[in-house]
């Protein structure tokens, strides 16, 4: 995919189709490598017969604190999240601070007690860090970077290429809570609801699956939602995805949120949900298993893999009707993680 | 969320999809043309067609108001928010609309401060917050969203808030409903007529198209099962022999429409001699603009606007898909050099423009 704007512009942020473009026009023709190619979640790396998941994820969320968690929770979660749906048993992260002059010490300590929370919840160390401060100005308050690192058990192969026509869709929960409690805090809209981010690690729904068998792919649905996630999977597997909208779990709150602002839930992120493909004859028994977790326990089957037409993503109406579910093309929300 | 549901009843849907079938003739085919975007949306988005039989043809009309804002308006909004001092405030849709020189949102990230709001009295509360800065609101829409803008302007008077202006875009829907009538090789047989503007300026306004074109005109809501409704309330008036201005509604629209409303948009604003619709060209006493009481407030007074015309760009067909002439993917450069995330044409870029909602939604199942 080609890069052809001159300057960047916040839909190069937003996930979707402008973000692809700015990675792979741009990132990845300067830094190419058979590691990097795949663009995985998380880097897929071998040493000395461990195979290992690797990954970084920034985080410039606004506001810092929001209700259901705070940019702690998410950097901790966010970075555990890709390692778990690489199938990897997340094990040491780092932490980096961009701090802005003036950001008060107690808020920064909330911050660092909710990663220890976070950290302590995931099982995983925070084994090293880095701090930066920059002029009054020159960032919004903080900026998190996290990077971890996890251990893959033998035998485990999650990948899009092994998704096949007839297996089944699974979603762990409810879609777009964190997107939107975050756009709500934010305080532009003017709107009020009772919606908490779902911010949370998915590590145990991910190894409850993985120990069932039958896994072919995981992800999380974050920016860009579970729209643009499965449009990923659809043209790196050469499949259709149909879903079905009666299926779909979402809060009422957070439907009528979406549905005063225009936004189609389908594309709001969430910070603590499991995207499974999974064999069909597995599929009753991974969703008992999701839903036998706390975390789990609005987990349903949305939708099922196809063979045609290839590279799409389908949504059967609740009405009867049949249309496409498009990449989030980007669109000038806020900043959510 | 229980008001939802109601609307999106799938048992409902199936009941009017076979009424539908059951009033429609067979093999002759009735062209319905919805004329606002947010109707072509619903469609789209919860695949509508797929409800009606083949003999149903919807034809999307020139109801969605960042699609008919011509290139050289986009430009002027550029250069306005480069002024310097100058805070530029619009809808979102209007960020990535193209001009001859690139989108709003382009210029924000060369530096333009570019807000986007959600309504007018967020522009005007921007204002109040940063007296050192010029805030311009972009006003864009029909008689739907001018009542926002007209009562934004008298709190503005009221309160003598100096830094605050308007870019007044405003446009009306009779006009250009007339001028497709009145175009060549017209060929559509009913309209769905948009419901919000109606709910300003009342169903009246169509009186004319039954009267004098012969075309039913149904004023209808925005759920999926609305719009199926007044398709069956388009084909009864065909087997009925009718050909009237019939409301759908009823739970929000009235004859009058809303006299307040009315009344504050006639307060601020007039009707100028003639203004340019994208794709439609000039059209007399169609566009609004802000009355001369109010000039303090008017950006076209306060700026000096460059004003150039932009041809639309060669390959662009959004003209002929805003007047139904032809749908969407039979546009030269739909889905290939036009796509969402590099729009040649209006009718890409915002969600209730016909080739979106076609291009996001109905790639699959496109009617010849």
């Amino acid at each position: 995919m080609k890069l052809r704007d001159d300057v960047v512009t916040l839909a190069h942020g937003a996930g979707g189709k402008a973000t692809r473009a700015l990675v792979e026009g741009l990132f990845l023709e300067e830094l190419r490598n058979p590691v990097l190619e795949p663009l995985g979640d998380a880097a897929l790396v071998e040493l000395e017969g461990t195979r290992l998941a690797f990954t970084t994820d920034s985080y410039v969320v606004k506001p810092i604190f929001f209700p259901g968690g705070s940019i702690g929770d998410l950097a901790v979660n966010g970075t555990v999240n890709d390692l778990a749906v690489a199938g990897a048993v997340p094990l040491w992260l780092s932490a980096g601070f961009v701090i802005e002059e003036g950001f008060p010490v107690a808020d920064l300590r909330r911050v660092a007690r909710d990663m220890a929370g976070a950290a302590e919840a995931a099982g995983v160390a925070i084994a090293t860090g880095d701090t930066k401060v920059v002029e009054r100005g020159n960032a919004d308050g903080l900026y998190v970077n996290t990077t971890g690192v996890g251990a893959l058990a033998p035998g485990v192969d999650v990948r899009p290429d092994r998704v096949q026509a007839g297996d089944r869709v699974l979603l762990s929960g409810t879609l777009g809570d964190h997107g939107m409690a975050v756009m709500i805090a934010r305080g532009d809209l003017r709107l009020e609801a009772d919606i908490e981010s779902d911010t949370a690690p998915v590590h145990e729904l991910a190894a409850a699956l993985l120990e069932l068998g039958g896994v072919r792919w995981m992800r999380d649905p974050t920016r860009g939602g579970l729209a643009t996630a499965l449009n990923e999977l659809a043209r790196h597997a050469g499949v259709a995805v149909v879903l079905a909208e009666d299926a779909l779990p979402v809060l009422p709150e957070v439907a009528g949120a979406c549905e005063i602002l225009g936004i189609d839930p389908l594309y709001v992120a969430s910070e603590g949900r499991l995207i499974a493909v999974v064999a069909a004859e597995t599929a009753a028994a991974a969703l008992a298993a999701l839903r036998s977790r706390p975390l789990g326990a609005n987990a349903a089957v949305i939708g099922s893999i196809g063979d045609d037409p290839q590279g799409l993503v389908l949504l059967d109406t609740s009405l009867g009707g049949r249309r496409i579910v498009d990449a989030l093309v980007g669109d000038p929300l806020p900043r959510i993680c | 969320m229980r008001f939802l549901d109601e609307f999106r009843s799938g048992e409902l849907a199936r009941r009017l999809s076979r009424e539908i079938g059951a009033q429609v003739e067979p093999g002759r085919e009735v062209r319905i043309m919805e004329v606002c975007g947010g109707h072509t949306h619903v469609i789209s988005k919860h695949g509508l067609e797929d409800l009606v039989p083949d003999e149903i043809d919807f034809l999307h009309g020139p109801g969605c108001p960042v699609c008919v804002i011509p290139m050289g308006r986009v430009d002027d909004a550029i250069f306005l928010a480069e002024q310097p001092g100058v805070t530029f405030a619009t809808f979102g849709d209007m960020l990535r609309v193209p001009g001859g020189r690139g989108s709003l949102l382009q210029a924000k990230a060369r530096g333009a401060d570019v807000r986007m709001v959600y309504s007018p009295l967020d522009a005007l509360e921007l204002a109040r917050r940063n007296p050192d800065r010029r805030v311009v609101f972009l006003a864009i829409g029909f008689e739907t969203t001018a009542p926002a803008t007209a009562v934004t302007l008298l709190r503005c008077r009221e309160e003598g808030i100096g830094n605050f202006s308007v870019f007044c875009n405003h446009v009306t829907i009779g006009p250009p409903l007339r001028a497709i009538l009145d175009s060549p090789g017209l060929r559509l047989d009913a309209f769905i007529a948009p419901g919000h503007v109606s709910t300003v300026i009342g169903t009246g306004t169509y009186d004319f198209i039954a009267r004098d074109y012969g075309r039913p005109v149904v004023v209808t809501a925005f759920e999926p099962l609305d719009i199926l409704q007044a398709v069956v309330m388009v084909l009864r008036q065909f087997r009925e022999g009718r050909c009237e201005v019939e409301n759908q509604y009823t739970r929000v629209v009235r004859r009058e429409g809303n006299p307040r409303a009315i009344a504050a948009i006639s307060e601020t604003m007039e009707l100028g001699e003639t203004f340019e619709w994208r794709g439609l060209g000039w059209i007399e006493r169609s566009g609004l603009r802000l009355r001369p009481e109010f000039a303090d407030w008017d950006a076209e007074v306060c700026f000096e606007l460059p004003g150039n015309r932009v041809e639309d760009p060669k390959a662009c067909q959004c003209g002929e898909v805003l007047v139904g002439a032809i749908k969407p993917w039979e546009c030269k450069v739909f889905g290939t050099a036009c796509t969402p995330e590099r729009p040649i044409g209006t009718c890409m870029v915002s969600a209730e423009g016909a080739c979106a909602a076609y291009y996001n939604y109905g790639r699959v199942a496109m009617k010849a």
